[in-house]
């Protein structure tokens, strides 16, 4: 069930945006705050209506100004989480998730908290309940109404960073239960980078970019737009040691890296995402340096920026993680595709939510 | 003691909260929900009992349900006797002067109500009416309960407009306002006096009860 979406608006908040998210892809709508991502999601579900615009889901067409169809909310079989939440105060765990069943199945609903980890709090208000778990109550209160489209509108930035990171596990978990489209609203880039498969970068509420993750996040123009420079790539390891003196051990595919502490098992797959600004290049293999992961790798291409910089992007081995250094460096070293080079990261440069579960 | 003016009274503000109850729960969550051209004229008519004498809406009622208007003409042909001094035309004035003390506490019970709250339960799937019970009225139950008290004691304390379009029909149109009134006109202040304080003992006793109510569902609710 594919849900594609054309909206158009001038004001008061204008949209100019079309895009389709295939049944078990996870889109992010990310850009910078007032770029209209939250107004897109809101005209998806009904809650706005664009001056023109289509949405449909499969067969299903919740909107067509042009043919006069504009389906209210209600109407419209997609799972909606807030940011706020918005429990209803008055009912328990459980009383939320019944109550977005058109049948309701007391045993489905407790099937549904123990899928976001509720065990034992269905009877809980959610006065009663930590933000977080607040949260996975809507989770399961979306997923009772069997959605065709799941939105989540900046899901995570209400709560604390360690329950973010649990509530992030969780949706990486579930989407391998989940086919159905998912759209992510975030202003977070590494959130986005972290759960998305796509990404649509917006700004003013028009497109600027929109491509797989890696692409966009290795396209330092589009992420300027946003006001950053956050080029990064995400490196796939594995879990194989936690030594004594604090590190984690990971196999990367051409070698080994040591990173603070990770609390996970032994075998763990792991996505780490490498800034490229924090990759420090050489030709040689460094000796008498404090870094500790050094790996081999070759360079598959040079990507002048406007500015001082330039991005590499290089292979390890099947993997592949950008390196952001000046021209004048990239200069010196003269490096062209197909050059052997040496990756340098500092161990302590890799935030702990730079750090996530392999879907 | 005139009981018969006493349970009249209390039958009049028993079908005044009655009909106002599902009047006020569709006018003030509609009032409350929407936005439209005119709504500040429409919230304004709502709340003119509130400052109008009751003889300027007592004349208007005379006028437009006494004998000669076309409603008067049509009760008159249908039930056989006049609505104008009537418990039934008692009944259409005591609902249309309440319509500030009914309306007006349940538009802001529904006001109350987040507005992401109200996207959630479209957003979950409740149409209008099942958001009306799963989700709006447990909400909104404290503005309602206040609304619906104000309007059971505000009509058992009514007299001006009690007085215009009913006159004093004993068991028909003699509340125990009116009675009190007729008793101290009579100079039987003894009758005026156990009158009285049992108007004050059964208002206060319900506005208390409210209060005490609120205050309870209040707490079960946050």
């Amino acid at each position: 069930m594919t849900l594609t979406v054309a909206l158009q608006s001038h004001g008061p908040i204008p949209l100019d945006l079309s895009f389709r998210v295939a049944p078990g892809e996870l889109l992010a709508l990310v850009g910078p705050s007032g770029a209209g991502k939250t107004t897109a999601l809101r005209a998806i579900a009904g809650l706005m209506t664009p001056e023109t615009g289509r949405v449909t889901a499969g067969d299903a067409v919740w909107l067509d100004t042009s043919a006069g169809v504009n389906l209210p909310p209600y109407r419209r079989h997609l799972g909606v989480v807030f940011q706020s939440y918005a429990l209803f105060p008055h009912l328990t765990a459980l009383g939320n998730v019944l109550t977005a069943m058109q049948v309701p199945d007391r045993i489905e609903a407790q099937r549904l908290l123990d899928l976001v980890n509720l065990q034992g709090l269905a009877n809980r208000r959610p006065s009663d309940l930590s933000g977080g778990q607040q949260q996975r109550v809507a989770l399961a209160r979306t997923l009772a109404r069997r959605p065709k489209a799941l939105l989540l509108d900046e899901p995570f930035s209400a709560v604390d960073r360690a329950t973010r990171d649990g509530l992030q596990a969780e949706i990486i978990a579930l989407r391998a239960h989940l086919n159905m489209p998912v759209v992510l609203v975030t202003h977070d880039l590494n959130e986005a980078q972290m759960l998305a498969d796509r990404m649509l970068v917006i700004d003013a509420g028009r497109m600027i970019r929109e491509g797989t993750t890696a692409e966009v996040m290795a396209d330092a123009a589009a992420l300027r737009t946003l006001g950053v420079r956050e080029v990064a790539a995400l490196l796939p390891a594995v879990i194989v040691a936690h030594e004594d003196d604090g590190l984690t051990r990971l196999d990367t595919a051409t070698g080994p890296i040591f990173l603070p502490r990770i609390d996970a098992p032994i075998g763990t797959r792991l996505r780490v995402r490498i800034m490229a600004h924090e990759v420090i290049l050489s030709r040689d293999r460094p000796v008498g340096l404090s870094a500790q992961n050094i790996l081999p790798a070759t360079v598959r291409s040079v990507v002048p920026g406007d500015g001082p910089a330039v991005t590499l992007h290089l292979a390890l081995g099947p993997d592949e993680i950008l390196a952001r250094i000046t021209r004048r460096a990239a200069a010196d070293l003269a490096l062209v595709p197909g050059d052997p080079v040496h990756v340098i990261l500092k161990t302590m440069s890799v935030a702990r939510d730079h750090i996530g579960r392999a879907g | 003691m005139d009981w018969t003016a006493l349970t009249l009274s209390l039958w009049l503000a028993f079908w005044t909260v009655a009909i106002l109850l599902p009047v006020s729960v569709l006018a003030g969550r509609g009032l409350a929900y929407t936005n439209f051209r005119g709504k500040g004229l429409v919230e304004a008519a709502v709340m003119l009992p509130l400052v109008l004498p009751p003889t300027v809406l007592g004349y208007y009622l005379l006028v437009g349900f006494g004998a000669n208007s076309s409603l008067g003409n049509l009760w008159q042909g249908i039930f056989g006797h006049p609505l104008a001094f009537s418990f039934e035309g008692l009944v259409l004035a005591s609902v249309l002067f309440n319509l500030p003390f009914a309306i007006q506490p349940a538009q802001r019970g529904f006001e109350a109500i987040p507005v992401a709250l109200r996207e959630a339960a479209a957003c979950c799937g409740l149409s209008p009416w099942r958001a009306l019970w799963a989700v709006d009225l447990p909400l909104a139950w404290p503005g309602l309960l206040t609304a619906m008290v104000l309007t059971f004691a505000h009509t058992l304390g009514e007299f001006g407009i009690v007085l215009m379009v009913g006159g004093s029909i004993p068991d028909e149109t003699k509340t125990i306002a009116i009675a009190i009134y007729d008793r101290v006109q009579a100079f039987d202040t003894d009758d005026a006096r156990v009158m009285a304080a049992t108007l004050v003992a059964i208002s206060f006793v319900t506005i208390a009860a409210t209060y005490w109510l609120s205050a309870r569902l209040g707490k079960r609710l946050t």
